[in-house]
């Protein structure tokens, strides 16, 4: 268990590092880069004594190193700086929108994972038939459709021909549950069919590459049926790949989420992200990118925790 | 090259159709891009095949327009992002030692940002340019492009007959022109399909988002901004430009598809 | 037909064939083969590969590895066809009435679960009997096949016990049902001499005192000699040859069963060293980069020009690290080596072109040792151009002549490697390196993928080369016997040190040290009852300590 525990706690540690490189990364992409922030606030026809004004109360005239260190250790306590724009708490601003966008990746990621996990059982069950094929044409299909497009697709059919549920995802925290998931069923079903094709596949793949192993061949040799080979020999070797497609999948949810949010004008993270980046309000734009970034990081790091955990190499060394 | 499965056939004729609607586009377009030709949302027509879009221009002329800027961004991003990692992959992978781990570190770092994400944070603070579009796009992909060529580079550069070369004494360009790429080329060029693909599904989303392409110039995800609002009163304008790049998606995806399977199965492979 | 316990009546097998450019294909790799098989006896199925052996063996089972079928024929068990059961009278087959042992026990052990767990699962699931009589029947099993601790051995993982443990646990696992018959698959081959013995002598134990029926798959002869009653010679899913196991060693009456009996036994006279040897290995010593420990010590052999030096050992012993500290991919630490009369630049990158010239390699693996996307022109053709700046017609023809001494045409001249069998492929490779004239060249298991006529005539070869081109080898090899048929003088590796070296006959005369008396009394030989001898020598001597 030993050598176990401690490539956990290596792969923790790098996950931190890696957070605090990234948020160095993401300072440096907005700090230095040829842009002026206080030139993009106030437009080409500010003063200089304007400029002069806003770049000392933005405190630009810091040293980088300096600027980056605050905003980190600010950031570090909760506090993510003012937005630009309208002056508000960032920290107070993202809080409930984080809730919302949370909200709508938590039942995309319920109803999908299962989903996709099963129907790639099916393929892997029906392999090279009907099922797998249709499978496979499918994914192809979903990594070629832009996010967007199967967003508008679904809106003009079941929001606007078929009016089972509002075209545009308003939530609030007076509604009731049930309001709300009425209210978010739409990009909900959206972001289940973007992370769906391609957790499928990745699934599909992984069982595959399990059932192709030559210990499969023996305990169908001992005479099991099909059920008890996938349930005692394959899944037991499935489970960390499996794991693995579901967090790589919902990293890649996080991604889809703005762009979801965006097409229903949906309260959340992404759609916040991207009015403030049209607006170049750069604390609001980092706020958002290290959160977007740390739960990437996040999700990659728990993908490989279980990996290590689940090798039996590691778990029960020599 | 004697047989083309269908699917590939049809990918084919598709992408062609695409790349030289581009290509010929001012031919091609019955009016101006930025032509204020007709009513708002105007139905087809035998004037306006396509109707006309959210201030009455020619959807038709737009969708071919859209069509040039789109490809035109995604084929220089995808050279760009080409160029850069499989070079630096290659290097990396021959090189070895020290340079291939800070290439391969960094390279790291760059991809634990979701690309979306860290495109956004880099278009907040720099102008909206193509220069800078393509730039962006193409640097932040070429991360993906130098790990399959590195990857694909240090398989090959482990195999028997890359050592028999070194024994016989051949320079590092032999060994990397003569032995190394001709065995990468297959899985590389399948890659390059799935990145102009990504590509053009990138600059849409960014257009779309409002970070791309800026009006009056029209491309295929800012056409879907413009003429999103209709689809609450149930006009599909918008679903147009959708539906192309999907089409031009999918069929690029064929053809890759078709080229991976062709070389792969063509004398057994690589090893 | 009381005692048949196995009887095949005209099996037929048939697969998909993917040509490359081609829709598949449906082909027939097996014709008709038919055999009777009574209780407790072992019939050995021996041939090259795709002889079609391992697929008639799964057969017994009724089953088909990767879309291979059976066709057409009968597979009577226990009185009863098999194949008109279905799937569900199959199951009910497999692992109680007929068990498997696999080639790779390492791959056909699933990782996440424990020895026990597995060897036992077969018996229980079938109610052979209750858990704690598996238990207690799989301990009994690992003490007869001389496991270590067998009470605790089945709590173990896969991959905590070594190769030879595990091919012997996954006997105990075909055992353990107390099935009628096993079908050993080539359980031996991938294990190392002095393992497979062990292994073999066990098998053969536990077979004995089961009263199992058996059918033993291999492409060695010699081994399937020792624990079989009946041998059936197959080629290219064709039976060529059927009866006891005494007369087809001794009396073979077919040209391929005798090919197949008299393989390795070419006979190549020893030459006396010469006063200036081609090549001095002095006092090397080398390490792995970024380790601490030496994986070769203080290693000193000579090769005399025109004579092979053959350098035997079995996995580990660090005989083909030595290849790579001369061919100077891998510096020593320590010593030196002389080439020609000249001391080489130990790291490759400060060896003028010409040593590279003259001391040129061959590898196990032909197919990956040539670049797929040349052509043989062009692979032969390479040296010539490097080394000799030869251009045009004067290459072309020099191309030709090579192909013509390892006696393939100049029709193989476009060809790509995918294209040859894996003696051609081999052969294209000793043309690679006799185009640069070398006077020595390191061969690294170049015969250990090939089967034993391709691999026979591949070494007719080099010894007709050596004739003629005076070149010297150095020979890297773990078999002995391709170590008789070739060698002037022999060095034998074992943990990274030379134990024994000297002249061939010298070196396979007594006495021996003890590490060269085990291995070469391991080395299986083609007469009955030889294992029984050996085991019965071993006992004596170590009772005797």
């Amino acid at each position: 268990m030993g050598s176990a525990l401690k490539l956990v706690a290596q792969r923790v540690a790098l996950g931190l590092l890696l957070l605090l490189l990234v948020s160095g990364l993401i300072f440096i992409g907005t700090q230095l880069l040829p842009g002026d922030v206080a030139q993009s606030i106030l437009g080409q026809s500010a003063t200089p004594e304007a400029l002069a004004n806003m770049r000392r109360d933005l405190g630009l005239n810091e040293p980088a190193l300096t600027r980056y260190l605050s905003w980190l250790f600010n950031a570090l306590q909760g506090d993510l700086g003012t937005a630009l724009t309208n002056g508000q708490d960032i920290a107070d601003s993202i809080s409930g929108r984080m809730k919302n966008t949370l909200f709508l990746a938590f039942w995309a990621a319920i109803i999908a994972v299962p989903l996709a996990i099963f129907l790639g059982l099916l393929a892997v069950r029906y392999r090279d038939r009907w099922p797998d094929k249709m499978i496979s044409a499918v994914t192809l299909a979903s990594i070629s459709i832009p996010e967007f497009l199967i967003g508008y697709v679904i809106m003009y059919v079941v929001g606007v021909k078929l009016r089972w549920f509002p075209s545009v995802a308003m939530i609030n925290d007076g509604m009731s549950l049930g309001e709300k998931l009425s209210s978010i069923a739409m990009p909900v079903m959206v972001l289940t069919l973007v992370v769906l094709a391609h957790m499928m596949r990745m699934t599909r793949a992984a069982i595959l590459n399990v059932m192709q192993s030559a210990y499969i061949e023996t305990a169908e040799l001992k005479g099991l049926n099909r059920f008890q080979v996938i349930f005692r020999h394959a899944f037991p070797n499935s489970v960390a790949p499996i794991v693995n497609v579901v967090m790589l999948n919902l990293a890649y949810l996080v991604v889809g989420v703005v762009v979801i949010e965006v097409v229903f004008t949906y309260p959340g993270m992404g759609q916040y992200l991207v009015d403030h980046v049209a607006k170049r309000d750069v604390p609001v734009v980092q706020a958002c990118g290290l959160l977007f970034a740390a739960v990437y990081i996040g999700l990659n790091m728990v993908a490989d925790i279980v990996s290590i955990l689940s090798n039996p190499r590691l778990r029960h060394p020599k | 090259m004697s047989r083309i499965p269908v699917a590939a056939a049809v990918g084919l004729f598709f992408t062609a159709l695409y790349f030289l609607a581009a290509i010929f586009a001012p031919l091609l377009a019955p009016y101006g891009v930025a032509e204020v030709v007709g009513d708002v949302w105007e139905p087809s027509s035998a004037t306006h095949w396509l109707g006309t879009d959210n201030i009455g221009r020619d959807l038709l002329t737009r969708l071919i327009y859209g069509g040039r800027t789109t490809i035109f961004i995604a084929t220089t991003a995808t050279i760009l992002s080409f160029t850069t990692g499989a070079t630096l992959g290659f290097l990396a992978a021959v090189l070895g030692g020290w340079a291939d781990q800070v290439m391969s570190r960094a390279i790291d770092l760059l991809m634990s940002i979701p690309t979306l994400i860290f495109a956004l944070v880099v278009l907040s603070v720099m102008p909206v340019t193509l220069p800078v579009l393509i730039l962006v796009m193409g640097l932040l992909d070429s991360t993906r492009v130098y790990r399959l060529a590195r990857a694909v580079a240090v398989d090959i550069n482990v195999m028997d007959y890359v050592e028999a070369a070194k024994l016989r004494g051949e320079g590092r360009v032999w060994i990397i022109f003569r032995e190394i790429l001709p065995n990468a080329l297959s899985p590389l060029v399948a890659e390059m399909g799935l990145r102009f693909i990504f590509m053009v599904l990138f600059v849409s989303t960014l257009s779309f988002l409002g970070l791309g392409v800026q009006p009056p110039a029209a491309d295929w995800g800012g056409i879907v901004k413009e003429n999103k609002d209709g689809i609450v009163y149930g006009i599909p304008a918008a679903l147009l430009p959708a539906v192309a790049i999907a089409t031009l998606a999918i069929s690029v995806n064929l053809v890759a598809d078709w080229i991976l399977n062709r070389t792969t199965s063509l004398k057994g492979g690589r090893g | 037909m009381s005692d048949a316990m196995l009887e095949m009546r005209d099996l037929r097998i048939g697969a998909t064939a993917y040509p490359p450019g081609e829709p598949p294909q449906d082909i027939e790799i097996v014709h008709g083969i038919s055999f009777t098989l009574q209780k407790g006896k072992v019939l050995g199925l021996i041939g090259e590969s795709g002889a079609g052996k391992s697929t008639i063996g799964l057969a017994a089972l009724g089953y088909g590895r990767g879309g291979v079928k059976i066709t057409g024929g009968e597979v009577w068990i226990n009185g009863r066809d098999i194949l008109k059961g279905g799937l569900r009278g199959l199951r009910k087959l497999r692992g109680a009435e007929v068990t498997y042992v696999a080639q790779s026990a390492a791959a056909a052990f699933n990782p996440a679960k424990k020895l026990m767990e597995q060897v036992i699962e077969a018996a229980v699931h079938h109610n052979r009997c209750s858990k704690s009589e598996a238990e207690a029947r799989a301990v009994e099993l690992f003490a007869k096949l001389g496991l270590p601790d067998p009470e605790t051995f089945g709590n173990r993982y896969p991959h905590q016990v070594s190769g030879g443990q595990l091919q012997r646990a996954m006997t105990a696992l075909a055992l353990c049902p107390q099935p009628d018959l096993v079908v050993f698959d080539e359980p031996t081959t991938a294990l190392d001499v002095t393992t497979q013995i062990e292994v073999l002598a066990a098998i053969k134990e536990a077979i004995r005192d089961t009263g199992v029926a058996a059918l033993y798959i291999t492409h060695d002869l010699a081994v399937v000699a020792q624990v079989s009653d009946d041998i059936m010679v197959l080629r290219d899913g064709d039976k060529v040859e059927y009866g006891p196991t005494d007369q087809i060693i001794n009396a073979p009456q077919e040209d391929y069963t005798r090919a197949l009996v008299s393989v390795r036994s070419i006979n190549h006279e020893e030459k006396s060293p010469t006063p200036d040897p081609v090549l001095r290995v002095s006092g090397i010593s080398a390490r792995y980069k970024g380790t601490s420990f030496d994986v070769l010590h203080d290693i000193s052999v000579d090769l005399h020009p025109g004579q092979t030096l053959a350098v035997v050992g079995e996995s580990g012993s660090g005989k083909s690290t030595l290849a790579r500290v001369i061919t100077g991919l891998l510096p020593p630490s320590k010593g030196e080596i002389e080439f020609s009369g000249r001391t080489l630049s130990p790291a490759l990158e400060g060896r003028p072109r010409e040593d590279l010239r003259e001391l040129q390699m061959i590898y196990q693996m032909a197919d990956v040792a040539m670049n797929p996307r040349q052509t043989v022109g062009t692979i032969i053709g390479r040296p010539l151009e490097f080394y000799f700046n030869m251009r045009g017609a004067e290459k072309r023809q020099r191309i030709k002549e090579l192909l013509e001494e390892i006696e393939m045409g100049d029709g193989f001249l476009d060809r790509y490697p995918a294209e040859l069998s894996g003696g051609q492929k081999q052969r294209v490779c000793i043309a690679r390196a006799l185009a640069a004239k070398p006077k020595m060249i390191i061969c690294d298991e170049v015969t250990s993928a090939l089967d034993p006529l391709v691999a026979d005539g591949i070494l007719k070869l080099l010894l007709n080369l050596q004739k003629i081109e005076g070149v010297a080898y150095l020979f890297i090899t773990h078999d002995l016997a391709t170590v008789r048929a070739i060698a002037d003088s022999i060095a034998v590796m074992h943990r990274g040190k030379v134990v024994r070296y000297g002249p061939k006959s010298q070196v396979l005369s007594p006495p021996f040290d003890d590490y060269t008396d085990l291995l070469l009394s391991s080395v299986p030989e083609m007469k009955l009852g030889w294992l029984e001898e050996v085991i019965a020598h071993r006992k004596m001597e170590s009772a005797g300590n």
